[in-house]
């Protein structure tokens, strides 16, 4: 089903065959209905009012200034530009954005490989299979903020689990994980890289035994190894699945943070605090409204970012084919 | 569209033992060694009796087991409230939605109507903004509809789902023309059409967006914890943290472990039983 989201299927209806009841077949024009308008309304009312009307909200109270812990600012007040002044004036702004960016291209791509080269060795026949495939998917049906405290024992200095499989790697590094600037994002890059990476690994699965087997008995017999196989064959002909979950590893990024509230808080100052953090606490902790609302536009806008240019390069390879 | 749901094992390559098969086993299986072991280690500490605690070199199983860590954790939270909270949230979002989105994809799938694109195209907004990221205007518009710190706030901004109705009318557009044709020669109603022709081979389609709303609602955290305030209305994620936050829980990782898996427990259960369908579910509905 991922391929369907490819745009000919976001056609309302199949351009071939006439209407439903009371719709005329060709180009005659039909009678004004009122029933697929009612039947459309509660899920448009629904995002109407929590998509469509916060988006614009969020940006007309990007220009007013509210701080409700100061009680000359607690009624809205027109600021203009205001509050993205005091955003790009922020060093902490740039900050979180520096980290934002480090913990998406960190996490992003490793899942994503992993995920493949999960689905590369489950993809097999052999006993005990299943239960692989269910130690590698498990983590996807754990609610983050579970995983999350598990991983507050794996990495606890001394006796966490995570601490002892490295030093029994050879690793002397510095203990402290969450509590470590250095370390405190990258212990939250592993929690979502070891969350994640077992669902991209189950469409990759699908995408795979969806492959035709000729040509993989053409590339056997054409003599090609394991390796070059993977790299020349399933990679190239997986790029699409590849290409859907990129999309969703990249959305699903920016809107999971609770395991920085499990594990660092944002902290040791600001070392893991990423965007979304960043915004709860502007508006939650600071009571920052305006702030807020123009740090939820900068947000909208990363995130459209990433989806259009993600529809684009979808759009433009199946073009192509 | 052919792999949808198809997460079987296929025969690849021979099933001779030969060195290299058995070098891939031992790999898969350290790999899923490695992966398993923070939920198997929760386990061990969360039945871990409480005088023997955690230390260097001594974090598995102990030699004997337990179930008291659960019912003390039960005594300094409202884990059973907050489980109550939790399922009635899932399965009111769920119905509305299921409702919401088969009604809107039946629009969309039977009727050609002025502006029918347009509205598609609006109602798919939503997966590209997603809700989490309109924290802020969300909990202002709760606030103002005087709903706060209630369950329904919590399930409400998903009550129209872009991806229902998405998934759904994609499995309406899937039944042919013909049979609907038929339907409607015999004098069928709008609503007969949808009950007795588009949805019962659109089941397995709603199955899977019903799985994967229910996962992603039973497992979301941060906003529950943003419209909560009391445990009146707390769901299992935002109590989880909040217990987690106490003072005097500290390290003491058999109570953390016993909370952890109370409010993982039920759905990873229910995961277990169901492996198949879910994986299925998760495969056909990518978008959370």
């Amino acid at each position: 089903m991922q391929r369907s989201k490819n745009s000919s299927n976001l056609q309302p209806v199949a351009e071939a065959g006439p209407g439903g009841p009371g719709v005329s077949v060709g180009g005659t024009k039909s009678k004004f209905q009122i029933l697929p308008y009612l039947l459309v309304l509660p899920t448009l009312f629904f995002v109407a009012l929590f998509t469509i009307w916060p988006t614009i909200s969020s940006f007309v109270g990007s220009f007013f200034l509210q701080k409700l812990n100061i009680a000359k600012y607690r009624e809205p007040s027109f600021a203009g530009l205001a509050n993205y002044a005091s955003l790009f004036q922020d060093s902490t702004f740039y900050h979180v954005l520096g980290n934002t960016a480090f913990y998406v291209i960190g996490s992003v791509p490793v899942s994503i490989a992993l995920g493949f080269l999960f689905a590369l060795l489950i993809n097999r026949r052999m006993r005990g299979i299943g239960l692989a495939r269910l130690a590698l998917f498990h983590p996807t049906v754990l609610p983050m903020v579970s995983v999350a405290t598990i991983w507050l024992f794996m990495f606890t200095p001394d006796y966490g689990l995570f601490n002892s499989a490295l030093s029994f790697l050879g690793y002397r590094g510095p203990e402290n994980w969450t509590g470590n600037p250095d370390l405190a994002l990258i212990a939250i890059i592993i929690v979502a890289v070891w969350k994640n990476a077992g669902y991209y690994m189950i469409f990759y699965l699908a995408g795979m035994q969806s492959l035709p087997r000729e040509v993989y008995e053409a590339a056997r017999l054409d003599g090609s190894g394991p390796i070059n196989t993977t790299v020349r064959i399933t990679l190239p002909l997986l790029r699409r699945t590849t290409l859907f979950v990129t999309t969703i590893a990249f959305i699903g990024a920016f809107q999971t943070v609770d395991h920085v509230f499990v594990l660092t808080v944002g902290g040791p100052s600001n070392a893991s605090n990423i965007l979304l953090f960043y915004l709860w606490q502007i508006r939650f902790e600071n009571l920052n409204v305006g702030k807020a609302s123009a740090l939820t536009i900068v947000l909208i806008i990363v995130l459209l970012v990433f989806t259009v240019s993600n529809f684009l390069i979808s759009e433009r390879r199946s073009g192509n084919e | 569209m052919s792999e949808t749901g198809a997460v079987r094992t296929l025969p690849v390559g021979r099933s001779r033992l030969t060195p290299g098969r058995v070098v891939l086993g031992v790999l898969i299986a350290a790999l899923a060694v490695v992966w398993a072991a923070p939920i198997v280690w929760a386990v061990a500490a969360s039945l871990r009796p409480f005088e023997y605690p955690l230390g260097s070199g001594n974090i598995w199983f102990s030699h004997r087991f337990t179930l008291a860590n659960y019912f003390k954790v039960g005594s300094l939270a409202p884990f059973g409230r907050y489980f109550v909270n939790t399922v009635v949230v899932v399965v009111m979002t769920l119905a509305v939605q299921i409702v919401t989105s088969t009604m809107a994809a039946f629009a969309f799938a039977n009727y050609r109507f002025k502006g029918d694109r347009i509205l598609f195209q609006i109602i798919l907004i939503q997966m590209m903004i997603p809700t989490a990221a309109l924290l802020v205007p969300n909990f202002a518009t709760i606030r103002f509809l005087g709903i706060y710190n209630t369950r329904l706030a919590i399930a409400i901004p998903f009550f129209g789902s872009a991806f229902g109705t998405f998934l759904i009318r994609q499995a309406f557009l899937g039944i042919p023309r013909s049979l609907v044709d038929a339907g409607v020669i015999d004098g069928c109603s709008w609503w007969q059409l949808l009950v007795h022709i588009y949805l019962p081979p659109s089941l397995a389609a709603i199955t899977a967006f019903g799985i994967s709303s229910v996962s992603f609602h039973w497992n979301d955290f941060l906003w529950p914890l943003i419209i909560t305030s009391s445990d009146q209305s707390r769901t299992l994620t935002a109590g989880l943290v909040r217990f987690t936050q106490l003072g005097e829980i500290g390290a003491q990782w058999q109570y953390l472990t016993a909370a952890t898996l109370i409010v993982a427990g039920p759905l990873f259960i229910v995961f277990l039983i169901f492996q198949k369908s879910f994986i299925e579910s998760f495969v056909h509905s990518g978008i959370k």
